[in-house]
């Protein structure tokens, strides 16, 4: 470790607070990465001249003592965040173009507290994905890519390989059905997807809007917590953000776990899932066991329902938040003869096919005559999902599973090409987490045979986020993970 | 109570109508954002980033608008909803930003109501309010500035509208018009919408369908879009119940269909059929928890509340001596019956509102002023009340002195001081006038004392122009009869 980018958060604040070097310095180290990582293509936009400025201010408030909780560390940041001045996608043609007016809540608390943009990151459309392959700038590359190229998960990809490759500090991400946690896994770093009202919405893109999270991603689980430190917090611009104090979530990073009861769901070790990951989870519940905590076997027992259900609500309000994209006020348009030509050509040739896919079938189960036996259905079944976890949380303090069923695979995966429910089926342990709406962090726990990162979930009660960080600690201390 | 019925040599029948009332609630800001309402600003300028649709955007409730909401339900005697749900409406138009509207569906913030109206032939109507809920206003279309491009304001996208649904209890085109009237009182007694249906910050649809006189079968219906007055409201109404009778006398069936009021023609067209309209894919709006409304907000609102025109009605009856009519008049709007209030403290009530309602109200008509920009104050009226009632002036002189009232401004004791109108009421002075009449009339003396006693109207009439006007009638008639024995 003597590279500025192998740093963590921590490591850099305490370095730049020292003057062991400036922050011109650290955000030079990642503008120089981010040129070496290009293959990567985790960016679609750098920001050198923004990050570069931000650093200069920094340097002049360390000088001064005026620095602030973040000053000097430079992010990445999802290109779903609209960011003032700076170009934002959401990796979609049909907004390709778009300069926000304005900045979204979480970045610009990022940046009041120091923090600056390095760049926006890449992602599967309108977070629409689980390999990133949906962008409109292209494929993403996993960087534990070896022969092969592999993806870093999806969506927030492009987030994922950036904190992996060490082409940034840390970065944003937002999580809807597991965009946080799968990418972090399959790359080999920590996300933190926060319970649903912990952060505001404001100036995020929607996709669905009751499950859309945003969180942090970064190398580890401490850096998560100084992120999310800043990025938590009561937005009134955001209605369905918690009025709640946030606490400092790095003071129960070192608490032990004595006494802490962790639970493992009997439903997420389905047949065939793989030795190597159900070992992987073994070997994270005996780190927790040898710490004193106490292993209890739950049940989840509607976790079966959660993808069907997941694929009912969230594409049923991505197909009315995504309506705006019309091409008549701001975005790409492609004119037609009448009003309704227009909404088609311009949403025919903005949009990409898996958010197309996702219109059509929430529009279908919205529809008069299937509402009913979909869209209510679905919310029913949420309900009994979130009982689950009410009943379990009598029994635990923290679930622990694996973030995802598989290591991250190959780009252009014939299977998950023809059929994008083999691609869905990636997510089974992440969406019941947003469905119920509660506070889940992925960690690296070790590598696969193949030397892919395989990744563990921790799930906590909701607003409960620093039982999750506490037991995160411990199994990171102990996994003895070494990151890319 | 006289029965509406379509008669025609080949049967009787009777409409069944129920309308639905978009009002504009009156606020600062929007519904769902902090943009301003003002109406009549230049194109596009109070318009946030919510406004437009942009993305990322979110709504916030704006209380205010739940206060007026909840207020108008309190005015309709309705049931004040504790859990409401806002849902989205979808449907692609770009008067709506974000192609979605955002209002209330499954769950509205105002439940079952009921008004009361008056009818011509003195007899009352209940009529039912199904509901109330709230909703975004959508953007104003301009298609005739360009013959090829359509353009939009976005000043009006989001401003806060209560839609105020009827039960289908209409049965004739006056009970119609005397409700809309009624209800723009109520509303703008509150405070809560102004009502001005021409400029569309009330509008209105009708829902019309016909059925045998007596029956109660509910029928095929059309609902009427593009009714923006009380007259039209009738006219459509009317219009549309006789277009529907005479479809059926002819064999033929109604289908449920929306229909266009044409206010050149007086007639409605047909725009589409119900069963091809669109599928607006209802669900809660994800971005904005259930309306909770505890009691205490509920009884803060209540505290708010104003005496309504019914009320104000009955009190002008009761406790002021009014006629029914004069009442109804009086309080049709709240400044009228303030303006009368004022006015008639500490006075004979029925004068007064004979004022406003006969010499005042003609003056503002003919001046086309509207009330507060009155140059007669109520102070005013009621101290050229008082100078009649203490015989300062006779009735007569007051009809110039508050024509100089209205040219000029001026206080009425000042008037009649300066122009030296104070009425005679001194025995002497009016006993001198009269003699002097007589004096000089002789043969006319003659002729009364000889029977001719209705030349006493003569004789008053010259002794009144011999005095200006300023004698007082009662005490020459009485000084003359005995004088002329």
């Amino acid at each position: 470790m003597n590279e500025l980018t192998d740093l963590t958060i921590a490591e850099a604040l305490a370095g730049l607070k020292n003057k062991k070097f400036s922050a011109t310095e650290l955000t030079k180290a990642y503008l120089n990465k981010m040129e070496e990582g290009r293959r990567f293509n985790a960016y679609v936009l750098e920001t050198p001249e923004i990050a570069l400025k931000a650093a200069e201010k920094a340097d002049k408030n360390y000088a001064s003592g005026t620095a602030r909780l973040l000053e000097g560390i430079p992010l990445g940041i999802k290109d779903l965040f609209c960011t003032k001045g700076i170009r934002t996608t959401a990796c979609s043609h049909i907004i390709d173009n778009f300069i926000p007016p304005y900045e979204s809540t979480v970045t610009q608390r990022l940046f009041d507290a120091g923090a600056s943009c390095l760049g926006k990151l890449s992602m599967d459309e309108f977070a629409m994905g689980g390999s990133n392959e949906n962008s409109c700038f292209g494929p993403v590359i996993n960087p534990w890519s070896k022969d092969k190229n592999l993806v870093p998960g999806g969506s927030s990809g492009g987030s994922a390989a950036a904190v992996c490759a060490g082409m940034c500090a840390g970065a944003t991400g937002t999580d809807t059905g597991g965009s946080i946690r799968q990418p972090a896994a399959f790359c080999g770093i920590t996300g933190m997807k926060p319970t649903y009202g912990r952060c505001s919405r404001y100036g995020i893109m929607a996709f669905a809007s009751s499950l859309d999270q945003a969180g942090p991603m970064g190398k580890d689980v401490r850096d998560c917590a100084l992120l999310l430190n800043v990025m938590a917090g009561y937005d009134e611009k955001d209605s369905t953000s918690v009025r709640k104090e946030v606490p400092d979530f790095t003071k129960v990073l070192g608490q032990n776990v004595q006494g802490l009861k962790i639970g493992i769901p009997a439903e997420y070790r389905p047949d065939g899932l793989s030795k190597e990951i159900s070992e992987a989870w073994d070997k994270a519940a005996a780190i927790l066991k040898a710490h004193g905590a106490e292993i209890v076997n739950i049940s989840l027992p509607h976790t079966k329902y959660a993808l069907p259900v997941y694929y009912i609500i969230a594409p049923a309000e991505a197909s009315s938040n995504l309506a705006r994209y019309d091409g008549v006020r701001y975005g790409n348009r492609v004119e037609g003869a009448s009003i309704s030509d227009l909404y088609v050509n311009t949403r025919s040739a903005g949009f990409g096919k898996e958010v197309k896919r996702r219109i059509m079938v929430g529009t279908y189960v919205l529809s008069a005559g299937y509402y009913d036996a979909y869209y209510v259905k679905a919310q029913k079944v949420r309900r009994l999902i979130q009982n689950d976890f009410k009943e379990a949380f009598k029994l635990c303090d923290v679930i622990l599973t694996p973030t995802s069923p598989v290591t991250a695979f190959q780009i252009g995966d014939k299977s998950m090409a023809e059929n994008p429910i083999n691609m869905y089926l990636n997510d089974i342990f992440t969406v019941s987490v947003n469905l119920a709406g509660l506070p889940a962090m992925s960690l690296p726990i070790g590598l696969s045979s193949d030397g892919l990162p395989l990744g563990m979930q921790l799930i906590g009660r909701a607003f409960d986020e620093e039982t999750v960080f506490k037991a995160g600690y411990v199994l990171e201390q102990d996994a003895g993970f070494k990151r890319k | 109570m006289a029965e509406y019925v379509i008669e025609t040599p080949k049967g009787k029948w009777e409409m069944v109508c129920g309308l639905e009332i978009h009002c504009q609630i009156i606020s600062k800001s929007k519904i769902f954002s902090g943009a301003s309402t003002e109406f009549g600003d230049d194109a596009n300028v109070n318009v946030s980033f919510v406004d437009a649709g942009m993305p990322g955007m979110l709504p916030v409730l704006n209380k205010e608008c739940v206060r007026q909401a909840v207020k108008t339900g309190m005015g309709l005697n309705a049931k004040i909803n504790k859990y409401s749900v806002f849902s989205r409406k979808n449907y692609f138009y770009p008067d709506t930003p974000q192609n979605y509207q955002i209002t209330q569906f499954e769950y509205p913030l105002v439940g079952e109501g009921e008004v009361f109206i008056d009818l011509k032939d003195g007899s009352t109507r209940r009529i039912g309010i199904e509901r109330i809920h709230i909703e975004q206003d959508a953007a104003k279309s301009i298609h005739d500035l360009n013959p090829k491009k359509s353009y939009i304001d976005l000043n009006r996208a989001g401003v806060g509208l209560m839609e105020i649904v009827t039960k289908p209890d209409f049965r004739s085109p006056e009970e119609v018009g005397e409700f809309l009237k009624k209800l723009r009182s109520i509303v703008r007694y509150l405070g809560t919408c102004d009502g001005n249906m021409d400029e569309g910050s009330m509008r209105c649809d009708a829902s019309v369908s016909v059925r045998p006189a007596g029956s109660s079968e509910l029928r095929a219906r059309a609902e009427v879009k593009n009714v923006n007055s009380v007259k039209f409201a009738m006219q459509a109404v009317e219009f549309e119940a006789k277009r529907q009778v005479e479809l059926y006398e002819a064999g033929e069936t109604m289908q449920q269909q929306t229909r266009h009021f044409d206010q050149t023609t007086g007639g409605t067209k047909f725009l589409r059929l119900k069963e091809f309209s669109d599928d607006y894919r209802y669900f809660p709006e994800p971005d904005l928890p259930p309306l909770v409304l505890d009691d205490e907000f509920i009884e803060q609102v209540r505290s708010e509340m104003v005496e309504l025109p019914d009320a104000k009605k009955a009190r002008f009856v009761k406790d002021m001596g009014l006629t029914a009519y004069d009442a109804a008049v009086l309080c049709e709007n709240k400044e009228t019956a303030d303006f009368f209030e004022k006015a008639a403290k500490g006075r004979d009530a029925k004068k007064v509102a004979n004022w406003i309602m006969g010499d005042f109200f003609a003056m503002l008509n003919a001046k086309r002023l509207p009330l507060e920009k009155s140059p007669v104050t109520p102070e005013m009226l009621g101290q050229l009340v008082d100078l009649i009632t203490s015989n300062v002036i006779n009735g007569k002189t007051a009809k110039d002195v508050f024509a100089i009232m209205a040219e000029t401004g001026e206080n009425p004791e000042k008037i009649v001081e300066e122009k030296g109108w104070k009425q005679v009421t001194d025995t002497g002075a009016i006993e001198s006038l009269i003699d002097k009449i007589l004096a000089a009339n002789p043969d006319n003396v003659a002729a009364y004392k000889a029977g001719k006693v209705n030349l006493m109207g003569w004789f008053v009439g010259q002794v009144m122009k011999e005095s200006k006007g300023t004698a007082n009638p009662a005490m020459v008639n009485q000084i003359l009869k005995q004088k002329l024995g």
